[in-house]
């Protein structure tokens, strides 16, 4: 809602108006206000329509092109210098050892070509001393690095001990780092921006075209607009989604785009900042209460075995950042872990933190599916999830056919519940047995989402599911209590006894709740919503902000972020999800749902006031320090991401925990240093600065640095996931993959549903002019997309939307291929995915599905 | 004119996204007697209904589309080279304009298209005899024959909901208030304060399809760019109508549309000076007969 706000929007590496059709309201009112709208895409889409300017890109050069922002704004001098200067690590120093991809062409320093991997000690700040350490026991635990771009590891515990007594307080402190030092004038060289300077030096306008195939013109009218519309008086904005996510440098590449932001001073702004879409119900939610295999509700770290997390103790001591917000980390850990386990947890027990899982390395999808293709992996749950369809769907189709058993929960029969139909093995020769359970509609059950924007939303069921269909919530409600019963009585060999006997699933059918409805047995939402959100553990009231929680016990708390969505006014609990605007609510409408954390709209607003805490202007006032009430104060109603009564006048404290260490005008408060990062000297594994990369296929080699690829990106080296030739010439056509407005996803719940089915009926490829007369194909044709791992077919839609690009003298052809259809519904068609790859970005483990390469032919796929 | 509905489609804020299509489906579904399937299911599962016009699998309006959005790309001046320069892509939702001066419901023999108290023109289903005079007298090929029914449908402007003071079920969902429902004179002032706005930065393309409300104005991109716009009234006026961005043919609708009825006086005028000509050429022929015969009877009864 922010972006009504803006006075420049760039969309890229999204298609809002297509996918977010309904938050693109927003955009069309702040052009109506005199926005200016650009769209920076591989295709000429109805976003694009809707837009002031489309700027053409080769799919997965978007490093290239916002690294040429970077260079025009520092080459002309045209960055925000106070909010630079003060609010970013600009001025920090990096240890004068670190070499930059200028100096190694193409990589960092610390490359470990046998893992690799980089060691990024030479990346580190340069800090004054530590304050001085009082004496702790000598300890036996090993410290462990851990996976590339975790923190380094600090002073573990004495092994064995427990939490009981302990002052998590006093061994925090303990740990404080020394204060970063900088150089204020931002000459020396080896300040954060002159490394920037350097890094970026070669990302000129000319780069940007001959790598990018944007016309030069074309992306000084992106830089000179953005700047125009940025500083004091006026804000501009990113709008991203999976264009800029799906890549092996997806991280980076949004990284590129905070850099930018950075430079112009528009995080923390009204109208400014990076809006991130999240396009499925409750994709947001989805990763806050997670079921991702590294991370835990609140993103906190899974325990992992190999990071020094042998104890609790050890794990809160690594995990917890001394120095910024989240040193408040043991009362978010043993909240959560008094949630999960109840009264059974004690800190004689560590609260039953021994009976997690510990993680070992790589558990996201793709090397699992690894795994289960080579009949590693005996059983799957499917909830709402469609791997038959998904990145080189024949290789997980074949993965699926070792399985011995899968259960899938879904409203249709999806692809994956007969993926049997479509493996390479005949269906009498696959011995999975396959179980189907009808799944309930989100208007059939309670339940709460996380939308974009952060913004929770609790919802009523509003009708009885048909036949034998039940919620997510009910079958696994219903699982973890067989489980439970099973292990009470005993079972010979049983692996992980204490976790399921102990967890607390006090998620009971509320009588009160199911009383209009035919299923009795419905668990509780609301149980769950409570346990999230956190509540006493005596009186079993909702906490009303994390502020709250500790790390005695006393408290309980499924996902600290979540702690406010319930609260506790009067004596009554009223659930902050269920509001609606009031008619005083004004633009943030604070009261329409409730934002994590702590309703806080706009993250690290405290950036639109100056250092001295005065607005940056009238216009975009937004967060203030009212000098009389001596408390920061925002008028139109968001929450203040600052210490509400922290004068900015504060200097920081180099003994202070958490914050405190922080001064008054350090707005990030994530971060160790409280400043927005150019310069990520931890946390990505890939390089503290984004670096244009080609794509892992691509159709040209790379313009800047001898090291064509991420180097650490990962892949797979199997059976069934032959990568094309890089740079060759058999598949010298760049395609991309998206989203419609009539679909959804693999279409498991649009090409059912006969409206939706007649819109967009048939599986197509967007084809240029160009490319189909070189083809001898005419509009409506059949053509074949071909890859290394499969052929699919589509008709030919033959557009001037898609353009045939000069990249450095060589004319290369871009396709589009939306991915929505598969072989169930009524409107069926080949698999987008059939053809594309196992390979990912080194961080989050994203797939490349936005940028590969193939060849096209005219014709059918098969006879 | 205040009590008057209709709606105002904003052409230059439509995203092509359709849920108007949908939202029409899904509530003219619920009423009794109109069901609104799937125009063609065996082509959608045969792999025939992909036309491979843009984004336009609907093609029509028909007696099972009663909305369809249109789409035209125009990128670059001449669709036939490779000069991309100032693209653009023009999106309509086109449905019943529920026309001040309706050639469907002149036509109609057996009043079965009536005009409602709103203003718009519905129907009742049960009166429609299927004769199909009126899908001829529609200049804006919009009524049309349902096989299955034996009658005819278009847009009723739900005509159920307004009777409950509801809107449009299209309006509602539009994400972007492309499509708004109103009082006929509160969209006019609306939409002239639109065309206004645009041409104020710029879009000058912008002007009103239905109504004459005394703006002008110049295409600004596509194979038109230079050519002169302006507001348009038609058939009396529209109640639902449009700000377009190019000449009214390019979005499938007629520069000058008229009814047949307009045929009425000329071709009644026609007709009287037939029959005066007819009438004078066989008096005349007959009074020579009478000559002849009477000069022939003189003759012979000399």
């Amino acid at each position: 809602m922010d972006l009504q706000n803006s006075d420049a929007i760039v969309f890229m590496g999204s298609n809002m108006a297509e996918c977010h059709p309904c938050g693109f309201k927003w955009p069309m009112k702040a052009k109506a206000k005199g926005a200016t709208l650009i769209h920076v895409d591989p295709r000429f889409t109805r976003t694009s329509a809707m837009c002031d300017t489309y700027v053409p890109i080769r799919s997965g050069t978007d490093i290239a092109f916002l690294g040429g922002l970077v260079n025009y704004i520092l080459t002309n001098k045209k960055y925000f210098e106070d909010y630079v200067l003060n609010f970013t690590n600009a001025p920090t120093l990096i240890n004068a050892g670190f070499k930059d991809t200028e100096d190694n062409d193409g990589f960092f320093s610390g490359f470990n070509p046998t893992t690799r991997a980089y060691d990024r000690s030479t990346w580190q700040y340069q800090t004054g001393a530590a304050p001085a350490r009082a004496p702790e026991p000598q300890s036996n635990s090993e410290a462990k690095e851990g996976q590339a771009g975790s923190p380094p590891a600090p002073v573990p515990a004495p092994q064995g001990q427990s939490v009981k007594g302990v002052n998590f307080a006093a061994l925090i402190a303990n740990r404080l780092p020394g204060a970063p030092l900088q150089d204020k004038t931002l000459n020396d060289p080896n300040t954060v921006f002159q490394i920037l300077k350097r890094h970026y030096a070669r990302y000129t306008p000319e780069m940007v075209e001959k790598i990018c195939g944007t016309p030069k013109e074309l992306f000084i009218k992106v830089a000179d607009t953005l700047i125009a519309n940025s500083g004091r008086d006026k804000t501009s904005a990113f709008v991203y989604a999976v264009g800029w996510t799906q890549h092996t440098t997806g991280v980076q590449l949004i990284r590129t785009a905070g850099l930018v932001q950075l430079l112009l001073g528009n995080i923390g702004r009204p109208g400014g900042g990076i809006m991130a879409l999240r396009g499925h119900a409750s994709i947001q939610g989805s990763t806050d209460i997670p079921s991702l295999y590294n991370l835990h509700p609140g993103y906190l770290n899974a325990p992992d075995a190999t990071k020094t997390h042998d104890t609790l103790l050890n794990y809160i001591l690594t995990e917890t950042q001394p120095t910024s917000f989240w040193s408040n980390t043991p009362a978010y850990v043993i909240s959560q872990l008094r949630a999960w386990f109840g009264d059974a947890g004690s800190p004689d027990n560590d609260y039953f933190y021994d009976s997690l899982p510990k993680i070992t390395g790589d558990h996201s999808h793709f090397p699992v599916m690894v795994e289960m293709s080579q009949g590693k992996i005996q059983g799957m749950i499917l909830t709402g999830q469609n791997p038959a369809t998904s990145l080189n769907a024949a290789f997980q189709r074949n993965a699926m056919a070792k399985l011995k058993w899968l259960v899938v929960l879904d409203f249709y029969e999806t692809e994956s519940s007969v993926f049997w139909k479509h493996a390479d093995a005949a269906p009498g020769d696959i011995q999975t047995e396959v179980f189907f359970l009808p799944a309930a509609h989100i208007a059939e059950k309670d339940g709460s989402m996380t939308q974009t924007q952060r913004t929770i939303q609790y919802h009523h069921k509003t009708a009885d599911p048909p036949g034998d269909a039940r919620s997510d919530l009910f079958f696994w409600y219903d699982l973890g209590q067989r489980l439970k019963k099973l292990y009470a009585a005993g079972r010979s060999g049983a692996k992980n006894v204490d976790i399921i006997k102990n967890m607390t699933l006090d998620y009971a059918p509320d009588p009160a709740e199911v009383a209009d409805w035919i299923h009795k047995d419905e668990p509780s939402a609301f149980k769950i919503f409570k346990e999230i959100n956190g509540f006493d553990w005596k009186t079993k009231q909702p906490i009303n902000s994390f502020a709250n929680l500790l790390s005695d016990g006393s408290t309980a708390a499924g996902a600290w972020i979540y702690t406010g969505q319930l609260q506790l006014v009067n004596g009554q609990i009223v659930n902050r999800g269920e509001m609606q605007p009031g008619k005083n609510d004004g633009w943030v409408s604070p009261n329409w749902g409730w934002a994590w954390p702590a309703n806080r709209h706009q993250l690290y607003n405290r950036a639109s006031a100056d250092p001295k805490g005065d607005p940056w202007s009238t216009k975009k006032k937004y967060t203030y320090w009212d000098a009389a009430a001596k408390t920061w104060k925002n008028d139109p109603g968001d929450g203040i991401d600052f210490t509400l009564t922290k004068d900015p006048s504060t200097p920081a404290n180099p003994n202070g925990v958490g914050v405190a260490f922080h001064s008054g005008s350090d707005p990030f408060l994530l971060k160790k240093d409280g400043k927005g990062w150019l310069f990520a000297y931890e946390g990505l594994s890939d390089g503290p600065l984004p670096t244009h990369y080609e794509p892992w296929e691509s159709p040209v080699k790379n313009q800047l640095y001898k090291q064509d690829r991420n180097p650490v990106a990962k892949i797979y080296d199997v059976p069934g996931n032959k990568y094309n030739e890089f740079a060759g010439t058999q598949f010298p056509t760049v395609i991309t993959t998206y989203r419609l407005t009539e679909h959804h996803l693999s279409g498991t719940m649009t090409r059912w549903l006969p409206w939706l089915a007649e819109l967009m009926p048939e599986l197509f490829v967007e084809i240029s002019p160009e490319l189909a007369k070189d083809k001898g194909i005419a509009n409506g044709d059949y053509l074949r997309v071909i890859t290394e791992r499969n052929t699919t077919e589509a008709r030919a839609l033959v557009t001037k939307r898609l353009r045939p690009l000069t990249v450095n003298g060589q004319v290369i052809h871009q396709v589009g291929m939306p991915w929505h259809w598969g072989y169930q519904g009524i409107a069926t068609g080949d698999i987008a995915n059939n053809v594309t790859a196992l390979v990912a970005d080194p961080n989050v483990s994203i797939h490349e599905g936005k940028a590969f390469t193939c060849r096209i032919e005219k014709g059918r796929a098969r006879t | 004119m205040s009590d008057l509905r209709g709606m105002f489609v904003d052409t230059s804020i439509c995203t092509g996204c359709k849920a108007c299509q949908v939202a029409c489906k899904q509530w003219n579904e619920m009423a009794p007697g109109v069901p609104l399937p799937m125009e063609d299911e065996a082509a959608v599962r045969e792999h025939r209904a992909f036309t491979g016009n843009s984004y336009d699998n609907t093609g029509h309006l028909s007696a099972t589309n009663w909305r369809h959005v249109k789409f035209i790309e125009q990128i670059g001046p001449d669709p036939s080279t490779s000069d991309r320069s100032d693209p653009r892509w023009l999106m309509m939702s086109d449905s019943c304009k529920h026309c001040v001066q309706a050639g469907c419901l002149e036509v109609c023999p057996t009043g079965a298209l009536y005009r409602t108290s709103f203003g718009s023109v519905d129907i009742h289903q049960d009166v429609c005899i299927g004769c199909r005079y009126c899908v001829g007298a529609c200049p804006f090929g919009v009524i049309a024959f349902n096989q299955r029914t034996g009658r005819v449908n278009k847009c009723i402007l739900c005509q159920d909901r307004l009777e409950i003071g509801m809107g449009t079920a299209c309006a509602k969902a539009c994400p972007t208030s492309s499509l708004t429902f109103g009082t006929v004179s509160d969209l006019q002032a609306m939409a002239n304060d639109r065309v206004k706005a645009l041409h104020a930065r710029g879009q000058t393309d912008a002007y009103i399809y239905g109504w004459d409300l005394g703006n002008s104005g110049t295409i600004t991109a596509g194979p038109n760019k230079g050519t002169a716009v302006k507001d348009v009234e038609v058939v009396g006026g529209l109640n639902v109508f449009y700000l377009l961005l190019d000449k009214p043919e390019v979005y499938g609708l007629p520069a000058h549309a008229a009814l047949p009825q307009r045929n009425f006086v000329p071709s009644a005028g026609v007709a009287l000076i037939s029959a005066a000509v007819l009438g004078v050429t066989g008096l005349a022929a007959f009074r020579r007969n009478r000559i002849a015969e009477n000069a022939a009877a003189a003759e012979g009864g000399d």
